[in-house]
């Protein structure tokens, strides 16, 4: 077996990767640029070798700067990760040519299935069932017309070097196939290079399937389920889960045996994705295969019990499989969900900066239950603007579909992450969300669920009733704590009494709370709840049972009433006597203040320039002011047409978030 | 006997009503709560005890003699916060528009002796349209009353003001010299002269709550040390700050039980500082992660935010806490930021509160506007109130301390007890770039060998052991260990006694 093998990734993977390898007593060693001095991956790993800046393209994707640190520390293979230089063809040459092996594929694959019209063909030949569509390449806007026209509306125009949405177009007419096929060509030549177009089927109700497979140098090759990834934003994975709630065994097969075939055809060896989309009556269709191993693999490794990465090194390392086809066995469900740092309340804005609190769920394996938390940060930790904004990849394990999703609500409850905006109250809301639960999703389903973005989930009665006694409980535990305060009047000391009116989303919920040996009966609006938790004042994370039955709630204490996240929701919870309530409710509702005239900092950052000043007319998306945060320079941009009334910030401030920098007439 | 009893009682529900049905519906109608149910809020159930229910003015100008109502538009008397005895007064804007005639301010004088004289805080929730001008020159007398009664009270007990309504003219100085003064968003105000005057007088053009509402105090002013949403709001909080204070300067600040190991290790802290000594970073999160559960009483959060003030406890005993925010100004001091430290640290030194100071300062800020704006005695202000301070203080400096400012910022020159420093610590005349551009002048047109000096200079300066090498530092210490270094330097402080040379007072630079 290898000795030492060097990791060209960072962040979780580069983790991950390190984890197998320790395990098989492999020594590893990590790279990595100036903003991950402090990382995790270099903590982890057995040596570190410096690559430069922090920008990908002058470290971790410059071949010359990873083969020098093969070179220096003597590694004998490379694992790439996936993105960076995992699916790039000069590089495994490089490699090849350096002696040191590869842990992926051969060149030979990489190129093949790096292409679109490419891979396309191949598929074809291998017997692999594609969408119907044009493969060759379409001269003008009346070609394309026609071929739309034989393939049948609607369809799908595409750039052949496309990806992340770009130059596609979906066409229901002829109308559209010529406007389409014209704004698709070019978007590809402005994004790509290369205005090389072809037309397909759109398919309906679609779901992203992909077949896991997992090849060796002797000709072996098998495949290990499915994973169904059709949670996605923009083409962005959300949450992933194998198996697909949707296939039934023969669809199954029949998808594993035809990856496995196209695997075969281009004598792939190592693990691979075959990434198929399919229709409403179970019709599949080939899309891609990623000769890498994909940030979703932990679902796979959950059900089927085997270790991707180690796999992988074995088979790179030369080992012939040692499972076959029948080896491989499906076990219950797995579930992953993708915490990014992107802001859900502020449309998935991308959140940078340091995590002043980040406490994952205890990872667990046993027979019933499991979670697996793959991450690359920690607690102190940055998330630079640089790579990636995942911070972890948090995955659930139970018997049984319903369990999984338990199991991933349960863990989310107990993922505490502060200091950045992150998605982790949207994946809670949509674990939550009946069509999901039903499992009749597809590749739409946020666009569909979540038109207008996502503003907080809403809790059934029941979770609210169960959330009022919690706080009752945790109120009166810190009200009779402030009670015990040192100077307090001799026998005529505060009774915190027993009743309270709890107030929460609009919604009034009277309580009563007895407590008898650590067991808090809570009646709450006549039904009595019974409460355990060890909770104690200042503790941020609330672990309770109410009537046998988990609650973790997230706990702060804000001015004048506590914060609680739960499932997806935020709430502000008060609690008081019933005289304080009576008072509470003269009290006037503000609106919050009518922000659409003023132009609010979206970031803790230093103004670097003003662009227009007092009296200015503006027109939409004319750049407003320049702020310079976490040293990336930020334009602000009029979202509609005004006149500048007022400037607040001069250049060199420094503004906190909402601060208004101008308001608009 | 019965009658009498009845009687007293129906004597009671007159003076409970207040201005009666219709004007408390005015006043909940403005969003704003009556007298009454304010001391409902302030203090535990069932504790309030009232002075001078039936007090009456003694007006019989302009017809005043026909009115009269019960308690004279203001409740007093005394209750408890968590069992802890205060003194309270709460205008009654009901009755009379909670003016203050001289029998009103006979009742807030009353309470303010005996608070002084048994050694509990005053907490006044002021609703007042003024004056009571039908008493003319006796309704001034009152103010200046209880303007003495506020001054021979500082310092002896706590003084909190609550401004829930108006409060103008020579009503504002009585909120104004008490420690802290909250403010209700929307309901209340408080100026010198009102709009209308301002106006005829300079022509200016200004609202009410542009004046004088709870933003431009808490903001521009800092006459206010915090708003609040509303009025339950508000009196919840002055719970909370009263839960930290102590009842008179006789006693030490309050003890309760605490669930959060005084030894708690905050590795993240270790982090907390960025590699680049010109990126800034949250100071708050360091006072958060010391605090005994997270919590911390900000005073003047709004105002001068390169400087961090209020209260934490540690290991459930109240300690105040300054501190630089390196994200405003890069931490620097200046003349707001000095006011309103100094303030807040003679309050501490005043009720017997330790003070613990985080440190990240690069200098005093520069600049026409600071010089003629009086920065020297402004900052003199901050460095007098840390050098006079005799209560235990402890000082941690976590990056740049540079300059005089280091000094004033409680160093060990200051009687400061513990002074510690971070590994990151920079205890130096000034910066690197600043210091080579003095010493190096003839150097200066040579990069190469300004880049070398600069190097030597930060090799030299650009830490913490030069000053701990002659005990300027006493230790440095682990970011990760901060919470249990400070709690354990603040636990061996509990005897500290250290008494300053007599006089009659001091003459600070006001």
């Amino acid at each position: 077996m290898f000795k030492k093998i060097l990791i060209a990734n960072r962040g979780e993977i580069a983790c991950r990767v390190i984890k197998t390898a320790r395990r098989m007593g492999i020594k590893t060693v990590a790279v990595y640029s100036d903003a991950d001095r402090h990382a995790l991956h270099v903590a982890m790993a057995d040596e570190a070798v410096h690559i430069g800046p922090p920008p990908a393209n002058q470290s971790y994707i410059v071949i010359d700067k990873i083969l020098d640190a093969v070179k220096a520390t003597g590694a004998e293979a490379v694992h790439p990760g996936y993105g960076f230089l995992s699916e790039r063809a000069e590089f495994a040459e490089a490699l090849a040519k350096a002696g040191v092996a590869f842990i992926g594929p051969p060149v030979g694959a990489i190129e093949a299935m790096g292409d679109k019209i490419t891979s396309k063909k191949l598929a074809a030949e291998a017997g692999v069932s594609t969408v119907p569509g044009y493969m060759g390449l379409i001269a003008d806007a009346e070609e394309a017309v026609k071929i739309s026209g034989e393939i049948g509306y609607p369809v799908m125009i595409k750039a052949s070097a496309g990806g992340g949405g770009k130059g596609m177009r979906i066409a229901w007419n002829d109308a559209e196939a010529r406007e389409g096929f014209q704004l698709s060509r070019n978007e590809a030549k402005a994004s790509f290079g290369d205005d090389r177009i072809f037309i397909e089927k759109f398919v309906t109700q679609p779901r992203h399937i992909e077949i896991q497979v997992l090849g060796d140098q002797h000709g072996n090759c098998i495949y290990l389920g499915e994973r169904e990834c059709s949670i996605q934003r923009r083409n962005q994975k959300v949450i992933e889960e194998a198996p697909s709630p949707f296939l039934d065994e023969a669809t199954r097969r029949a998808m594993g045996e035809q990856a496995v075939a196209l695997a075969k055809a281009v004598d792939y060896c190592s693990a691979g994705t075959v990434e198929f989309i399919v229709d409403g009556s179970r019709n599949f269709y080939f899309l891609e295969m990623n000769t890498r191993l994909q940030v979703e693999h932990p679902v796979t490794e959950l059900i089927t019990g085997i270790d991707l990465v180690e796999q992988m090194i074995r088979v790179a390392y030369g080992e012939t499989l040692s499972l076959r086809q029948e080896d491989v066995t499906l076990t219950g469900w797995a579930m992953e969900s993708r915490l990014y740092a992107e802001d859900p309340y502020r449309n998935f804005l991308p959140s940078i900066g340091r995590l002043t609190r980040y406490r994952p769920p205890e990872e667990v394996a046993t027979g019933t239950h499991a979670v697996r938390n793959d991450t690359g940060v920690f607690e102190g930790g940055e998330i630079s603007m640089y790579y990636d904004p995942m911070i972890a990849k948090l995955c659930t394990w139970g018997p049984d579909r319903p369990a999984a999703i338990e199991g991933m609500r349960n863990a989310l409850d107990g993922f505490e992450v502060e200091g950045i905006g992150h998605n982790l109250p949207f994946l809670a809301a949509v674990m939550d969300h009946p069509r999901f639960v039903s499992g009749e999703i597809t590749t739409a389903f946020i666009a569909e669920e979540y038109p207008e973005g996502f503003g907080g989930a809403e809790l059934p009665g029941a979770e609210l009733d169960r959330l009022a006694a919690l706080a009752a409980v945790m109120h009166r535990r810190a009200e009779a704590r402030a009670a015990q305060i040192s100077g307090a009047m001799r026998n005529h000391r505060r009774v915190v009494r027993p009743d309270a009116v709890v107030l929460m989303g609009g919604r009034r919920f009277d309580v009563s709370v007895s407590e008898t040996n650590g067991v808090s009966d809570v009646t709450v609006n006549g039904a009595v709840l019974a409460i355990e938790t060890g909770w104690q004042p200042g503790e941020t994370l609330v672990r309770a049972k109410v009537n046998g039955t988990p609650l973790i709630v997230k706990f702060d204490a804000v001015t004048g009433a506590m914060r609680m996240r739960f499932r997806g929701a935020d709430l502000t919870v008060r609690v008081m006597t019933p005289r304080a309530a009576e008072l509470a409710a003269l009290m006037p509702e503000k609106l919050p203040p009518d922000t659409s005239k003023l132009l609010l900092c979206p970031m803790p950052g230093l103004v670097v320039s003003i662009a227009v000043a007092e009296g200015d007319e503006v027109q939409e998306g004319q750049a407003l002011c320049t702020v310079e945060a976490m040293k990336m320079e930020n334009v602000l941009r009029a979202e509609r047409a005004g006149v500048v009334s007022k400037i607040n910030a001069a250049p060199g401030a420094s503004l906190a978030v909402d601060d208004v920098i101008m308001e608009f007439a | 006997m019965k009658d009498i009893l009845e009687e007293l009682e129906a004597r009671r529900a007159d003076a409970r009503a207040g201005g009666g049905e219709k004007r408390i519906a005015a006043q909940h109608a403005k969003g704003k709560l009556t007298a009454r149910e304010r001391l409902d809020l302030l203090l535990d159930e069932g504790s309030f005890e009232e002075f001078d229910m039936f007090v009456t003015h003694r007006c019989t100008d302009f017809g005043m003699q026909d009115t009269r109502m019960s308690g004279d538009g203001v409740v007093t008397g005394w209750g408890t916060i968590n069992g802890r005895m205060v003194y309270v007064f709460s205008q009654d804007f009901t009755v009379f528009g909670g003016s203050l005639s001289e029998t009103h301010a006979q009742k807030i004088c009353k309470i303010m002796d005996m608070a002084v004289q048994n050694g509990a805080p005053v907490i006044g929730l002021n609703d007042s349209g003024g004056a009571r001008i039908q008493e003319g020159v006796a309704s001034l007398a009152g103010y200046a009353d209880v303007f003495q009664k506020n001054v021979l009270a500082s310092g002896v007990v706590p003084q909190i003001s609550v401004i829930m309504g108006p409060c103008a003219g020579g009503a504002v100085y009585s909120p104004a010299m008490t420690d802290f003064i909250f403010m209700v968003r929307d309901s209340s105000y408080m100026f010198v002269t009102g709009p209308d005057v301002v106006k005829t007088v300079t022509n200016e053009i200004v609202t009410a709550e542009e004046l004088g509402g709870a933003r431009t105090h808490t903001v521009k002013s800092s006459v206010a040390d915090g708003a609040f949403e509303n009025d339950v709001e508000a009196l919840i909080e002055v719970r909370r700050l009263v839960d930290l204070l102590p009842l008179n300067n006789r006693e030490k600040p309050p003890v309760r039980p605490f669930f959060d190991d005084p030894a708690r290790v905050e590795n993240s802290l270790d982090t907390l500082v960025p590699d680049n000594a010109n990126q800034p970073y949250d100071m708050k999160e360091l006072i958060l992660k010391v605090a005994d559960e997270g919590d911390f009483y900000e005073i003047q959060a709004e105002f001068a935010k390169n400087i961090i003030t209020g209260f934490i406890r540690l290991e459930g005993s109240t300690v105040g806490v300054v501190a630089n925010q390196p994200m405003v100004l890069a931490g620097c001091l200046d003349i707001d930021s000095s006011r309103k430290a100094a303030r807040f640290v003679r309050f501490c030194d005043a009720f017997e509160i330790p003070i613990l100071t985080f440190v990240d300062v690069p200098g005093f800020l520069p600049g026409t506007g600071q010089e003629y704006g009086g920065v020297i005695k402004h900052g003199a202000k901050l460095l007098f109130a840390y050098g006079e301070a005799t209560v235990p203080k402890v000082t941690v400096i976590t990056r740049k301390a540079y300059g005089g400012a280091y000094d004033v910022m409680a160093s060990k020159h200051l009687r400061g007890d513990f002074n510690y420093a971070w590994p990151t610590a920079e205890i130096a005349v000034m910066g690197a770039k600043g210091a080579v551009e003095i010493l190096y002048r003839s150097e200066l047109g040579d990069p190469e060998k300004i880049a070398a000096r600069t190097a030597e200079y930060e090799e030299r300066f650009a830490n913490p052991f030069v000053a701990a090498e002659k005990g300027f530092i006493d230790e440095v210490i682990m970011p990760h260990s901060t919470r249990r270094r400070v709690s354990r330097a603040f636990a061996s402080l509990r005897g500290k006694k250290l008494t300053n040379p007599w006089k009659k007072h001091d003459n600070i630079p006001l």
